[in-house]
């Protein structure tokens, strides 16, 4: 087995600029998302994952010209999420440069985008974000619901018969997301993260709570992920991508090092 | 010096047209579906994306099958196939139920195997996506200064089987098939991973093409 497990940080971006992280060290005021792309590309990440948060439409645009600008000089994949709703949306980050589109709420109210943008550009550039929260009882069989808006709005679907769906529909790769863990610095959900793997045939990435590098090993090792998304523990320089690719591999993980 | 890449309607261009820009500042990068420009490029980047159905399709509904193929055959201008591209040179693929491509080199394309699974018992993914070693199988101008085993970006579920081990340029091992990634015959190389997302590795693959003369 030679295909590495990949490291993938992910920057949250609002109107063109890093909102999340960088700028709470005060290292970089409102980090330029070019500067931040290059440095992890610099630390060997294996792919870049951008989350577009930018609430008005109107200043998508400066999204685009982020998009084109990194592209421009961080040659390896490039994926952005938040807000897509169209495939003239897909369209115009494709063209700007972007390898990977992830699609999230838009899936769930209109599952046929996912099937229609897959059709038309392919399984390989359309992952489908998994966001889940574990809505059973601690002494009942583990079961985990998909949840839209930031993790506020319930839906009743089963997160694993739904990323199940998902693949039917067209998607390439599912970032699954526990809204349990995001933000807790607490590990990922290997439940959530190891039932969805097990359940389709495509790469899922581990998503939400790393707070140390063993968070990434037990994503791959025990949760069966194909890539870990991480974002703190490295905008706040606790640990460099390259820091976490050889403590993945010192725990017998294939890794591009 | 200019440089095209063909613009049938199919994948992402402005990645590979970047990457090479990147490595070749001097020379001219045109996205075009012009048959005069492209004729009068003096090298071509056929990409390709997503299904082969629509790639072979769309590669005749602009009407550039005819000059692809007499492209594949000048000897004189170097072509590099990239992702679906590679796959188009073979006869024919087994997706979409089977679908006749260019033939110009012998082989087949066919799906990996999603049910197989690694030493750890872990399912073996399809798509086949990530960083994966490419062993060099013959020498080839577009591996100079690249150690055989290096990882290169790859993001697909079909792979190339040429019949000629001549056309063998590199190969991977997945899910218990062994995928020929990197196939050249005369002017032409094509490669299954993506170079202008393979990072180092990927940019000195262009450059070798940029400055090749077969």
């Amino acid at each position: 087995m030679t295909l590495a497990k990949r490291i993938i940080p992910c920057l949250d971006v609002d109107r063109g600029r890093v909102v999340k992280g960088v700028n709470f060290l005060g290292i970089r005021d409102a980090g330029d998302p070019v500067e931040v792309a290059r440095r992890y590309n610099e630390q060997n990440a294996d792919e870049i994952t951008f989350l577009d948060i930018t609430a008005s439409h109107e200043a998508r645009g400066t999204t685009l010209d982020m998009v084109s600008r990194i592209a421009g000089e961080v040659f390896i994949p490039l994926t952005v999420g938040g807000g897509i709703r169209s495939c003239d949306n897909i369209r115009a980050l494709l063209n700007a440069g972007a390898d990977k589109v992830s699609i999230n709420t838009a899936a769930v109210t209109d599952p046929d985008f996912v099937y229609e943008a897959a059709e038309r550009f392919g399984s390989q550039c359309i992952v489908v974000a998994i966001d889940a929260k574990r809505v059973s009882e601690d002494d009942e069989p583990p079961r985990w619901e998909i949840f839209t808006h930031g993790g506020r709005r319930p839906t009743g679907l089963d997160a694993v018969a739904w990323s199940r769906k998902m693949v039917e529909y067209g998607a390439g790769e599912l970032l699954v997301t526990s809204m349990d863990r995001d933000g807790t610095r607490e590990g990922f959900d290997l439940g959530v993260t190891r039932a969805i793997s097990d359940a389709v045939s495509v790469p899922v990435i581990a998503s939400g709570g790393v707070g140390n590098l063993d968070h990434l090993v037990a994503g791959v090792k025990e949760g069966g992920a194909d890539a870990v998304l991480a974002a703190s523990i490295f905008h706040f320089g606790e640990y460099t991508i390259e820091q976490a690719k050889q403590h993945m591999a010192r725990h017998g993980i294939e890794m591009r090092l | 010096m200019t440089i095209a890449i063909i613009d049938y309607g199919m994948g992402n261009l402005h990645s590979v047209a970047k990457a090479i820009e990147h490595v070749s500042p001097d020379e001219r990068v045109t996205i075009t579906r012009d048959a005069r420009a492209i004729k009068g490029a003096s090298r071509v980047v056929l990409p390709g994306q997503g299904a082969i159905r629509d790639c072979m399709g769309e590669l005749e509904r602009t009407e550039l099958t005819g000059l692809v193929k007499e492209l594949l055959l000048d000897a004189s201008k170097p072509l590099l196939g990239i992702c679906v591209g590679q796959q188009m040179l073979m006869d024919k693929s087994e997706e979409n139920g089977g679908v006749r491509c260019l033939g110009y080199m012998p082989g087949r394309v066919t799906r990996f195997d999603d049910t197989a699974v690694d030493e750890q018992g872990e399912r073996l993914k399809v798509p086949h996506m990530g960083w994966n070693r490419v062993h060099q199988h013959h020498m080839h101008p577009l591996w100079e200064g690249i150690p055989t085993g290096e990882r290169f970006y790859f993001v697909h579920s079909y792979f190339v089987r040429v019949d000629d081990d001549d056309h063998a340029m590199g190969y991977i091992d997945y899910a218990g098939s062994r995928a020929h990634v990197a196939t050249g015959r005369d002017a032409v190389f094509a490669v299954q991973f993506h170079p202008e997302k393979s990072a180092d590795a990927g940019l000195r693959l262009l450059a070798n093409f940029v400055t090749w003369s077969p």
